[in-house]
């Protein structure tokens, strides 16, 4: 079956105009950054308003050095991929700087508390704020060398085997580790060298996984895509070619059970099913998906009545469906949030005006619930679009990808960076059971940056890639991989 | 692939709508009682941010808050821990409040309307506002005289003042520590609560006093109502009644005995050698004569049949007591048995301490209060308890027959545990039975008058104490009347 619109637009792409310069929409990538820059900065200096009723020129530092880190990855985008979209940038690095002044306003004391005098005396580099900045600055720095190192995007698929296995090592440390190596606040999902530094090498595990269930799909989409039965309509694949799915299945109730990481395990098997649909285009996979989830969720619950290793599960869905059942006990942190989330109302109480502190880890796994007391309902909708922009973003970069791996890589990493917000925003409002992943670019938290300013990274590459003009792919860098190369862009189905 | 590269967008949408629309039920429509859910540790913060009242007894505080320099600042202590604890009740982070600290919380806590001037002037003043402070009616020696005895045992005791109505003593045994449930440690809290046994509804935490876990059948301190309704219905303490070794009601139903044979086995005794030595048949007889009505009338003038509260002075609703009740006898039987406090017939502490005072006082009964005055954070009155007339069920006749008849007991009858010598004491015993073979449940109910002056009233319960319960109970009632009295 074909249709008018799976006619690839080979000629040209948007960015590019005819003779002459290309549009490479580098100014404007500037220009939002500079933009993102100001509603930092007013953020920052309406929260000290708030907090010690002055404003002093203190409150510019941290969105100061944010703009500076977005300023060093913009002029690197210039020199590597001068056609990117000029809005993934601006938009991640507008989170990032609203994530830093939230976190360093958390360690200002609030007027209620009797600390109150302290005001005066934190500067910009007491708290975790600056810590986060610095963060940033090696995320940033990530991203550039990824930017410079990896000039083509197709150049991953290489590795694709290599970093499927990277992924599954990464993932299954954790669980391996004992747990005082591994286990922070009851889910196992860190590598920890106590005393020094600890590592969520989840976070970079979903990218490493993501390029090879992307190369995978590719390669296999037209086996996927055979059907064998139709039901109710819709065409369902043959048995044997479950296997992938199974396993990826397996991979993400062990998640659950081992690491007791339910929002991992969302993510890795959402995200791998949505990616499965979009290469075979069967609706199918997507149902398939859903009833292996829904399954394994209900059989999770039931089972946790009485064994051990789902109980974790079984409690967090108990305390989704009547969160302010024990509130100062078992749904201590979600009632807490909920509250906060209430407090904040519509309008929110204002920059600096709410009581952060109430909420248990209002930097990291709840920072939401802090940003939806003191901005509302408003403030956290204007965020939430902020991150729908970023992935329909990617979405498009994917759309316009010349090469099948491109698409389903930004697809996947885009629709990933959607699931994420909904599983962490979703769990902290209480829409499903909370789980305990980072909100991308804005929680406190290294490794969580690092891995999402990859990503970042990794869609400007494809966007550079589908927006240059012309038809010379990768920007006329480097050898496209042989195997990709003969593949056609676009397979026409039965 | 871009076609489902554009649905899955569609997939998108529709997570970011269910988190928009989510977002608008957490912060919009549920936005007001989430913020205003007593959890909220913005309203915990200011509640335990200024220290509520000391609830006092003369010039000793049961109930303080104490500076912890936490996040919630006051933290609540009780002194004397069990002893009060059916008084003061707790106040706790999880499980809400009880006693004075539920029913005076306006006062304790500063929010209501008469403390509006001292507010005032706190705030001019820059002071930070303090609740009020609660002075109780209680005697501490009559309460740890009443404690004491009750100790290791299963029951209540409430002593009244019969000429103001004031309650000099009110326990209950087994009691608990309310400490622990004031902690702010939710564990702590938590741990001590289920040791409490909450959901028996007869554990610690039940005010027997107040008949939490009851009221229980009165057995034959019952016979006081019925005399009082005889005496006002033409009878006199010398007054000839039928009574005999045993009573088969017309209507079938179980023959009544007397406790021992020796008890009135003569076909006739006056009623105060009735009521002396209680006599079962007697009464049963009596009761019968003189009909459902009459006594069920008599009862309810007393305070039977009707719900009845704790008057507080910081708002409108007083402290629950439960309701003693006569039931609904039909025929011989179950009058007869109601007549001498069985059937359906049940009542609390309280109300028999009410009933011996009504007796003590010329047949004028006090309405029971517990809270003497509100003070201010400097210990002056801003409002003091004022007296009230519960009602008059018997007149100043009948009260005085009816105490001629009731010395009897405590000087030469069932009640002699009671005796305080040189004092005219009067008294009711009371054993009930209660399902098949349980041990009876003893009572006492009496008074004590000093040269005609009425000056304490008693109603003790022992649950399932057996045959020697209402000795026992007897003897517990001169104590504590003893305490009073200074003896």
């Amino acid at each position: 079956m074909t249709s008018p619109n799976l006619a690839y637009p080979t000629a040209t792409p948007s960015g590019a105009a005819a003779g002459g310069r290309a549009r490479t929409g580098r100014n404007t990538e500037l220009l939002l950054l500079l933009f993102g820059f100001v509603i930092t900065v007013v953020l920052s200096a309406a929260s000290e308003g708030a907090l010690i009723d002055t404003i002093r020129l203190d409150s510019l530092v941290l969105p100061f050095l944010v703009l500076l880190l977005g300023l060093l990855a913009h002029v690197l985008v210039r020199i590597f991929a001068p056609y990117a979209d000029p809005v993934l940038l601006p938009l991640a690095m507008l989170i990032n700087g609203i994530g830093v002044v939230v976190i360093h306003r958390v360690d200002v004391p609030s007027e209620t508390d009797d600390s109150f005098s302290k005001f005066a005396t934190i500067g910009p580099f007491d708290g975790l704020g600056v810590q986060q900045v610095l963060w940033s600055g090696v995320a940033v720095v990530c991203f550039c060398i990824v930017l410079a190192v990896v000039r083509d995007h197709r150049t991953l698929s290489r590795y694709a085997y290599t970093l499927g296995l990277v992924g599954i090592v990464l993932v299954a440390i954790p669980a391996l580790l004992p747990g005082r190596f591994s286990e922070v606040n009851n889910a196992k999902v860190w590598i920890t060298i106590p005393g020094v530094a600890s590592v969520q090498p989840g976070e970079f595990a979903k990218l490493a996984l993501f390029v090879f269930f992307a190369y995978y799909l590719v390669r296999k989409r037209e086996v996927l895509s055979l059907a064998s039965k139709r039901v109710l309509g819709i065409e369902f694949p043959r048995p044997r070619d479950l296997g992938p799915v199974l396993v990826v299945w397996v991979l993400s109730v062990l998640i659950l059970v081992v690491e007791k990481d339910l929002g991992s395990s969302l993510l890795y098997l959402g995200t791998f099913v949505v990616m499965l649909y979009i290469a075979t285009e069967r609706r199918s996979w997507l149902i398939i998906g859903a009833i292996l989830f829904g399954f394994g969720a209900v059989v999770a619950y039931s089972l946790g009545t009485w064994l051990g290793p789902f109980r974790n599960f079984h409690d967090r869905v108990n305390f989704w469906l009547d969160p302010m059942s024990d509130p100062l006990g078992n749904t201590y942190q979600l009632s807490r949030s909920l509250i906060s989330l209430g407090v904040g109302g519509l309008l929110g109480t204002g920059p600096g005006a709410g009581d952060p502190t109430s909420v248990p880890l209002p930097r990291s796994d709840f920072i939401v619930a802090t940003i939806g007391e003191e901005l509302g309902m408003f403030g956290l909708t204007a965020l939430l679009l902020v991150y729908l922009l970023i992935v329909l973003r990617g979405v498009k970069a994917g759309t316009m990808a010349r090469d099948p791996f491109g698409k389903l890589l930004a697809a996947g990493l885009a629709f990933s960076v959607a699931l994420q917000v909904f599983v962490i925003v979703g769990g902290v409002t209480d829409l499903i059971p909370l789980t305990g992943l980072t909100t991308p670019f804005l929680s406190y938290g290294g490794s969580s940056l690092v891995a999402n300013w990859i990503l970042i990274a990794m869609l400007i590459r494809i966007s550079n890639d589908s927006r240059a003009p012309g038809q010379v792919t990768g920007g006329g860098r480097g050898n496209p991989p042989p195997q990709l190369q003969s593949v056609a862009t676009e397979v026409i189905k039965l | 692939m871009n076609r489902t590269l554009r649905r899955s967008a569609l997939v998108v949408f529709v997570l970011f709508l269910a988190l928009l629309g989510n977002l608008t039920r957490v912060q919009f429509f549920q936005a007001r009682s989430l913020a205003e859910n007593p959890a909220n540790p913005r309203i915990l913060k200011d509640a335990y941010d200024t220290p509520r009242g000391t609830i006092m007894v003369g010039r000793d505080p049961v109930a303080y808050s104490k500076d912890t320099g936490g996040v919630l600042r006051y933290q609540r202590y009780y002194p004397k821990g069990e002893e009060y604890a059916p008084i003061t009740g707790y106040t706790s982070l999880v499980y809400g409040s009880t006693g004075i600290e539920r029913y005076e919380n306006s006062m304790l806590n500063g929010t209501d309307d008469t403390l509006l001037t001292q507010k005032l002037s706190d705030t001019v003043t820059g002071k930070k506002s303090a609740g009020a402070n609660v002075l109780l009616t209680i005697n501490a020696k009559a309460q740890d005289a009443a404690w004491n005895a009750l100790k290791g045992r299963k029951g209540a005791a409430v002593a009244v003042d019969p000429k103001t109505g004031k309650i000099l003593a009110l326990v209950t045994s087994p009691s608990f520590d309310p400490n622990p449930l004031a902690s702010h440690d939710d564990a702590t809290i938590k741990k001590a609560w289920n040791s409490y046994d909450p959901s028996s509804g007869s554990g610690p935490m039940a005010n027997r006093a107040l008949g939490g876990g009851g009221p229980w059948p009165p057995g034959s301190t019952m016979k006081v109502i019925v005399s009082a309704a005889a005496l006002e219905n033409g009878y006199n303490p010398d007054t000839n009644i039928p009574a005999g070794s045993s009573y088969q009601p017309s209507d079938g139903g179980n023959e009544i005995h007397n406790d021992v044979p020796s008890i009135c086995p003569q076909d006739q005794v006056t009623m105060l050698v009735a009521l002396r030595d209680s006599c079962n048949t007697g009464f049963a007889r009596l009761g019968v004569k003189l009909g459902a009505d009459t006594v069920i009338n008599k009862a309810e003038q007393f305070g039977l049949n009707k719900s009845m509260t704790i008057p507080m002075l910081g708002q409108d609703q007083g402290m629950p007591v439960a309701k003693s009740v006569t039931g609904d006898p039909k025929g011989d039987s179950q009058v007869a048995q109601s007549s001498i406090g069985q059937f359906n017939v049940a009542e609390t502490p309280l109300q028999e301490a009410m009933i011996a005072g009504a007796v003590a006082n010329d047949g004028t009964e006090m309405t029971p209060y517990l809270v003497q005055e509100i003070q201010g954070t400097d210990y002056s009155a801003l409002r003091t308890a004022q007296e009230h007339k519960y009602g008059q069920p018997i007149s100043a006749d009948t009260a005085s027959k009816l105490r001629e008849m009731m010395n009897a007991v405590v000087s030469s009858g069932t009640g002699r545990n009671a005796q305080i010598d040189g004092i005219e004491v009067g008294g009711k015993t009371g054993t009930a039975e209660h399902g098949n073979g349980a041990p009876e449940h003893g009572w006492f109910m009496g008074y004590a008058r000093d040269n005609g002056d009425p000056k304490v009233a008693v109603g003790v319960f022992l649950e399932s104490a057996g045959e020697s319960g209402s000795g026992d109970a007897t003897q517990i009632g001169g104590d504590i009347m003893k305490a009073v009295l200074g003896k």
